[in-house]
């Protein structure tokens, strides 16, 4: 029997267990409380003297009579080909009325790391019917990529939008959706259910549950919850897998609390100097592998504080994402949706996922395009109101009104309105032909030929 | 030891195991041995001893470890297998070939050990001593074709030396003995170092060959010299990785070593892709041929990043002693810096600037000083540049890794969001980058080019001159500067777009030799020089503007004939302002 009743210290979550036989470093533990509740934990650190386990509830109620139980074994998790439809909570409990999961298999809920020679290049263009996403930061199956968002600003909806269109075309594939609340409010969560409820996504789907009201520690598993049931989904089933993780700023909050309860030497901002690795475990379980047919792609969404993306929390993800989808709030407070500012936002595989056969020979120089016009023209706005417009010459006041027409047509879109990639391009260009041909200098005579001034009128479409 | 290990109360047994680092009781090692902990034997290495527990890091996931658990020492420090086999190869941070990984599953198991070069491939070696002759360490006994164009030296170990008394070409495999001394030192096809002790070189010299990389404003402006050191920092999305990878596919040196220290899964992937498809221009062979790559992705093992970067350096060294220009691009730094910062802290040693162990600035000079171009044992010569990425926290430059790598090295190429923002690749920005090799290789440079380096001071002054205008546009508007002003700014916007923008997917413009560099800066500036003319001349700006030569300028850059193409458009040139400015003279290219 290896329970013992010897809890010396208690801070915060975590409890200090003294005199056990050798326990395993992250081995899992249930904790009897003399009332007859239980809790669970994970060993956080192992010697001779001591064990610190790091409980993943609420640490109320337990005293010094307490019993610890080491299970002898890694944190494991049911998994099955059947788990589509159910609603779990945070660690994995059902949360719908159903039954627990009858496991086909327990997984490690860390992971195993992917040979970077085992992966695949992710290449396929997803479709998303965003315009600012397909046309200027594609999505590609596999790819890692987050909404970096602040608080009011309408992210969910986004990654709604995308969970709702997201197709690979020309393929009517196995695509399954894994959602992850972290630490979200009730309201959120039920936005979601709703929304999956009404488009049958919930019938496609598995649903893991931490609200704000649950247990913080709860947070560190919950995603790897969600990880581990994509990975069975995708590499054991063969589905795609789209993994939406909402809120990362809030583990990351879970992470700082373990590190100030263990007393850690903090690294920036008072978060711990591991936050890079750690967050590294979970972007990174995206990705193909060679000889497998399904895959993970994850959408994260963060709210950055203060909407500063060099907070830690954005500035370490931006570093281990493949790129970034910057909500903004003054896009949004111009009523423009979705309001994504397009020039900091990034898409790292897009070059793989576009082009001849796969999109259009012209999307990438047209792209390119319209981001070096945009981002003259915004500059230009911030001139235009110090001297006046007038002050400009013909070629400012050209990109100065281009970049008003590429908020109010390519960026602005409708929350149900789902663009094929062609409409997407057919706008740029419209938007493009307006601006004289000798000032395009991305765009290759050839192209130039084949699509300047053909683009059609983008207008009546919104 | 050995007695103590037969009675297991008192041999090496782990007293606390706490993320990567495990503190081990009555270990009687040295620091930097390395130690097999645990069932699975997993690898790690002393780093630090405390009377009778010593600390170990291990280079993998230490789940399930538990007190009690058995350790082992080899009484070896961490090293590498240097020989044939090499190039091609792709590695993890201890050398561990991943494609044979690979053969056992997709996912990274623990406790593997593989030797880094097959133990079963057999190489042709053909000697060059004879017996009787005198060698000394560093020295080469023979060589081995290890691809079509390369030429591997087996040499000397250092610090063995004697007379050769048996010595026989033909198929061997690394480990078969090729040469005997007379001391009994027998010599095979491999030999092993470690990776935290420098390779030995007879002198270092002062670096004045330049590292073409076919990169216009890195060979341009902020040339890098063959031994020498750059760093590259940049918030994330500013585009060091594909600089990396552009400078990993086009660098004119012999050897690639290619490090990517904690960096994305997928990103490797590509490399791993496209190399053995890409063609080295001047062999004709898969770039592959020539490129060492080590990948240890940021969710590996944290101790086996700290311990990548060592292992590319001894890698790179080895090839060096050679004889042969070796690069190394380091991907990332910052991400090494945090291994080390994480371990420092698990060791709850006292931190540095934010966190970071105080140690930091020496570890990272420590690693910069391994370059250099050198005079190998042999007297041959030979180099290894090292080009490393800074990630900032936050695109913040003041922050501990880059302050400390800006202190050792001597080429900064600062990447800039803004840039990439706008889609100006490559990010990086003219005003705050520098090189102090300029100097140094400029003569060769304008020998070859005459007026290089004119030309280059001519574009930099440009481009200074735009950043002025810039602030005051910003107040009062481009229309109310004076027309001369006003071609500045046009210029400058010529040298940006025409010159400085460089497409990396772009089959032509990805690379761009020397020669071409030249003439178009020169077609620019003859441009800019008749332009300047027809302005005082009265002509009006917006019809020097709409000329059609500038137009045809613009592709240039994607031209493959470039010297044909840039030859017709200056023709062009000399029409267009004739046909603006009257007959009158102008001046000839």
């Amino acid at each position: 029997m290896r329970e013992y009743k010897t809890i010396n210290k208690i801070t915060g979550p975590l409890l200090f267990v003294e005199k056990t036989k050798p326990v395993g470093y992250k081995e899992f533990v249930v904790i009897n409380l003399p009332n007859g509740e239980t809790k669970r934990g994970q060993v956080l650190e192992t010697s001779k003297d001591h064990v610190i386990v790091q409980v993943f509830e609420n640490t109320q109620g337990i005293d010094k009579n307490t019993y610890v139980h080491f299970s002898g074994e890694i944190i494991q998790m049911p998994v099955s080909g059947a788990m589509f439809g159910r609603v779990l909570s945070g660690i994995g409990k059902p949360l719908d009325g159903g039954r627990d999961i009858i496991p086909e298999d327990k997984r490690n809920i860390q992971g195993e790391v992917i040979n970077p020679y085992s992966r695949k290049t992710p290449d396929e263009f997803i479709q998303t019917g965003i315009s600012t996403i397909d046309g200027m930061n594609t999505l590609v199956r596999g790819q890692k990529l987050p909404l970096f968002s602040g608080s009011g600003l309408p992210h969910n909806d986004i990654a709604l939008q995308i969970a709702r269109q997201a197709t690979v075309r020309g393929e009517e594939e196995s695509f399954a959706v894994v959602f992850c609340a972290i630490g979200i409010t009730q309201e959120e969560a039920k936005q979601f259910m709703n929304e999956f409820e009404k488009t049958g996504a919930l019938e496609r789907g598995v649903i893991f549950l931490n609200l704000a009201s649950d247990p913080s520690i709860e947070r560190i598993i919950t995603p790897r919850m969600a990880l581990t049931t994509a990975e069975f989904l995708a590499f054991e089933y063969g589905y795609h897998v789209l993994t939406i993780m909402t809120d990362m700023t809030n583990y990351c909050e879970a992470l700082l609390e373990i590190g100030a309860a263990r007393e850690e030497v903090p690294g920036r901002r008072g978060y711990p100097g591991y936050l890079y690795t750690d967050l590294a475990t979970l972007y990174e379980r995206a990705g193909i592998i060679k000889g497998k047919k399904g895959s993970v792609t994850q959408l994260p969404i963060l709210t950055m504080p203060g909407d500063d993306k060099t907070h830690p929390v954005p500035d370490l993800t931006g570093y281990i994402t493949e790129g970034q989808i910057f909500v903004s709030r003054n896009l949004h407070r111009k009523n423009i949706y979705p309001p994504i500012d397009v020039l900091p936002s990034l898409s790292r595989l897009m070059n793989s996922g576009i082009g001849h056969k796969k999109t259009r020979e012209d999307h990438k120089s047209l792209s390119d395009q319209l981001y070096s016009a945009y981002a003259e023209g915004l500059d230009l706005r911030g001139l235009a109101t110090i001297v006046g417009k007038d002050a400009l010459t013909r070629r400012d006041q050209r990109l100065l009104s281009f970049a008003d027409s590429f908020e109010n047509t390519f960026v602005q879109q409708g929350k149900e309105e789902n663009r094929p990639i062609e409409t997407t391009l057919d706008i740029g260009w419209d938007l493009l032909s307006k601006l004289p041909e000798n000032d395009l200098t991305r765009i290759s005579s050839e192209i130039l030929k084949k699509y300047y001034g053909r683009g059609e009128p983008a207008i009546s479409r919104s | 030891m050995e007695i103590g290990s037969k009675k297991s109360k008192r041999g090496p047994r782990i007293f606390k195991v706490s993320g990567p680092v495990v503190v081990v009781e009555n270990l009687d090692g040295r620091m930097y041995d390395v130690v097999l902990v645990g069932e699975n034997q997993l690898m790690g290495e002393i780093i630090g001893i405390d009377g009778d527990l010593s600390i170990v890091q291990v280079y993998e996931d230490t789940e399930m470890l538990k007190p009690h658990d058995p350790v082992k020492n080899t009484g070896h420090p961490l090293s590498v297998e240097l020989g044939p086999g090499l190039l091609t190869s792709i590695y993890d941070g201890i050398q561990r070939p991943l494609p044979k990984i690979a053969e056992g599953g997709p996912f990274m198991r623990r406790g593997i050990s593989i030797p880094a070069l097959s133990r079963d491939k057999k190489w042709k070696f053909v000697p060059t001593k004879n017996v009787g002759d005198i060698v000394n360490g560093g020295d080469a006994i023979g060589y081995v074709d290890e691809t079509k164009n390369f030429r591997h030296l087996i040499l000397v170990p250092p610090k063995i030396s004697g007379k050769i008394t048996k010595i026989e070409g033909g198929a061997f495999t690394v480990t078969e003995t090729v040469c005997v001394l007379d001391d009994g030192n027998e010599l095979q096809l491999m030999q092993r170092w470690p990776v935290k002790k420098r390779r030995p070189v007879k002198n270092k010299k002062w670096p004045d060959k330049i590292l073409i990389t076919g990169q216009r404003i890195l060979d341009t402006l902020f040339p890098l010299a063959k031994g020498g050191t750059a760093a590259i920092p940049g918030p994330f999305g500013s585009g060091k990785t594909i600089t990396q990878q552009q400078l990993a596919k086009w660098a004119d040196a012999k050897i690639i070593v290619y490090i990517g220290c904690g960096e994305r899964g997928n990103e490797m992937t590509d490399v791993l892709v496209e190399f053995p498809e890409l063609v080295d221009p001047k062999t004709g062979s898969p770039l592959m041929e020539r490129t060492v790559l080590i990948a240890n992705t940021s969710n590996m093992p944290v101790a086996a990043r700290e311990a990548s970067s060592y292992t590319g350096i001894t890698i790179a060294e080895y090839f060096r002693d050679m004889g042969y220009d070796v690069a190394l691009m380091a991907d990332s730094t910052s991400r090494w810096a945090e291994a080390m910062r994480e371990i420092s802290s698990r060791l709850e040693e006292l931190p540095g600037e934010e966190g970071y162990p105080a140690y930091l600035a020496s570890r990272l000079a420590d690693f910069y000083e391994r370059s250099g171009r050198a005079e190998t044992l042999m007297g041959k010569e030979g180099s290894v540049t090292i080009i490393g990425a800074v990630s900032p926290q936050g695109g913040d430059f003041s922050e501990p890794v880059t302050q400390n790598t800006l202190r050792v090295t001597k080429t900064f190429w600062a990447l800039d969001a803004k840039l990439a923002n706008r889609r100006h690749f490559p990010s990086i920005n003219w005003l705050k980058s520098y090189s102090l090799y300029q100097n140094n290789l400029s003569p060769s440079l304008e020998k070859e080019f005459l007026g290089w380096e004119d030309n280059r001071k001519k574009i930099m002054n440009i481009l200074t001159k735009e950043n002025e205008l810039t602030e005051i546009v910003q107040l009062v508007g481009s229309d109310a500067l004076p027309e001369d002003q006003q071609l500045t700014l046009e210029i400058a916007r010529m040298i940006r777009e025409y010159f400085l923008q460089q497409d990396a997917f772009h089959p032509v413009d990805t690379y761009c030799p020397l020669e071409k560099q030249h003439l178009i800066i020169k077609a620019i500036l003859f441009f800019a020089d008749n332009a300047y003319k027809a302005l005082e001349m009265k002509k009006k700006l917006q019809d020097i503007m709409s000329l059609q030569s500038k137009t045809m300028l613009a592709r240039a850059k994607f031209e493959k004939d470039y010297v044909k193409y840039l030859g017709k458009v200056v023709e062009q040139m000399e029409t267009d302002f004739n046909s603006i400015t009257g007959d009158e003279e102008l001046e000839g290219i």
